[in-house]
């Protein structure tokens, strides 16, 4: 299959960017959309020029490194998916694709299609844990878990934090983020004894880190390479307005 | 931390959008209650007595000021939520987001704008001559609102208008009442499916209840 890319190539935060456009050629339907940006970097390493910058890691969809907007969306035209569970099969032969970089505030670019989300980090390290060490795995029925609660919290901790609800977001809101963190968390009793100030302090941080406001339009949810549930948003938001109005004061 | 109180946290600022949004939905179906009688074929007895009614009741002039307040208070905070979420990204995408959905929530500033550029025309035409501060059309005294509806419905320019805005408010409406239970924290997977019809109905049920009203006119020779 042959392919001509748009590509987004920026040299730094700093410095403005621009679409370049390339060719690759005689790209396997069966290869990774990785394996074909690794064939155009090899090209154009050939020729002597500077590589395209993008995030990967793990390459099978678990770690959260990777990004890029193709074609208009986050992570490809693939639904439940990252960038590198994507196929070129997935292209039609001889189409333009074009790549971009996460556009938010809160991500500035690194390089290309690399950008900075360590605005996450700073949302986990503001309240995305439990302080106390909870142990070894308990006997199975010490701790009574409804298994609603189990399921739920599993679901939203299968967030990656790959930052494709901020993508897609019309807002670059981070609400999908944080609501599943704070949903994977708050949902068991190990997490529950601090989630009133869990979500008092991930919103906070998060919203100093200049995201946007869910405007509940659910692009994140169709987005997200694990589709997370928009639920945990309103899980988020009943905790956060619950302990802003009902919880003691305290010094977060 | 630099302090973060609910009303200048972004859920905060959400949740007084949301509530005053019910609120006001509140005041469209009083309004709407109203504005049916114009189709009783009174001359315009009842509407009139309702309109009088409303604007003499000591309730409902205090309600008066509170709606005033709420609907100030929905725009405001709607604003400060659209310029953050503007700033938000600053530098926008290539391509258009093809991402699935929900197709009013795109437009929710949009057709809210639409709303408060028909409420100052409102405002014109009725609320304003109540107070006294424009003038009612010739030969008309300033308490016959039914003779004033009767001259605006009878000009299909005004009519029409007025239906169009009603399907911007149908819009917004049918967007805003589910998405305003999201914000308050009620997503239930039993519930939330229902609240979307409803929601889905009572803006379909605003807009054709107020726009009955100009068709009728429109038809009628009245
Ligand atoms: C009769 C009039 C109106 C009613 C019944 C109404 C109702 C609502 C409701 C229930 C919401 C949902 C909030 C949420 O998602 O939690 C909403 C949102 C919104 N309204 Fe209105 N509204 C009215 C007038 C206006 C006006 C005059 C504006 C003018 C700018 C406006 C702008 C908006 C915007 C931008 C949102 C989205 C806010 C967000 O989700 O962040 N609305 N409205
Ligand atoms: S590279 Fe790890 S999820 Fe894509």
């Amino acid at each position: 299959m042959d392919f001509t890319l748009k590509i987004w190539r920026q040299l730094d935060a700093g410095s403005k960017g621009k679409f370049e456009t390339y060719q690759v050629t005689n790209v396997s339907p069966d290869s990774s959309f990785f394996e074909m940006l690794d064939t155009l970097n090899q090209q154009i390493i050939d020729q002597g020029e500077m590589p395209v910058s993008f995030d990967h890691d793990c390459r099978e969809g678990i770690c959260g490194t990777c990004s890029l907007f193709v074609n208009g969306r986050p992570h490809g035209p693939d639904t439940g998916i990252t960038t590198c569970q994507l196929h070129m099969r997935r292209f039609k032969d001889g189409e333009t694709i074009v790549i971009e970089p996460w556009r938010a505030k809160a991500f500035p670019i690194v390089r290309d299609l690399v950008v900075d989300r360590s605005a996450f980090d700073k949302i986990i390290q503001a309240g995305g844990y439990i302080s106390v060490n909870t142990g070894c795995s308990p006997d199975a029925n010490a701790i009574p878990i409804p298994k609603r609660a189990a399921d739920l919290s599993m679901d939203a901790a299968a967030c990656i934090g790959c930052g494709a609800c901020v993508a897609s977001c019309k807002n670059a809101s981070a609400m999908l983020f944080v609501g599943a963190k704070v949903a994977h968390l708050g949902l068991l009793p190990q997490g529950k004894a601090e989630a009133s100030r869990r979500v008092q302090q991930m919103v906070a941080e998060m919203d100093s880190l200049g995201f946007g406001n869910c405007t509940n339009m659910y692009a994140c949810e169709a987005e997200c390479p694990k589709e997370i549930n928009v639920s945990t948003i309103a899980l988020m938001n009943r905790g956060f307005f619950m302990a802003k109005i009902f919880c003691e004061k305290e010094e977060l | 931390m630099a302090k973060h109180g609910l009303i200048t946290s972004s859920i905060g600022k959400k949740l007084i959008v949301g509530t005053a949004g019910l609120f006001l939905m509140m005041f469209l179906l009083v309004h709407l209650s109203i504005n049916l009688l114009l189709l009783r074929n009174d001359g315009g007895e009842w509407f009139n007595a309702a309109s009088h009614f409303m604007g003499s009741n000591i309730i409902v002039k205090i309600f008066e000021v509170v709606l005033f307040g709420v609907f100030f208070i929905h725009i405001i905070y709607t604003l400060l939520l659209t310029f953050k979420n503007w700033a938000s990204r600053p530098v926008k995408y290539f391509m258009t987001n093809k991402s699935q959905t929900s197709f009013f929530s795109k437009y929710m500033f949009h057709t809210g704008v639409i709303i408060f550029v028909f409420l100052v025309f409102h405002f014109w035409h009725f609320f304003f001559i109540k107070l006294g501060f424009v003038s009612p059309p010739q030969g008309i005294d300033s308490e016959n609102f039914y003779a004033m509806a009767s001259i605006l419905f009878n000009n299909p320019v005004y009519s029409i208008v007025y239906i169009i805005f009603f399907v911007f408010l149908g819009f917004h409406l049918n967007h805003s009442l589910q998405s305003a239970f999201q914000t308050l924290g009620f997503n239930h997977n039993l519930y939330t499916p229902f609240i979307k019809s409803v929601s889905m109905f009572c803006a379909v049920f605003i807009s054709v209840g107020f726009s009955v009203i100009p068709v009728f006119y429109l038809i009628t020779d009245k």
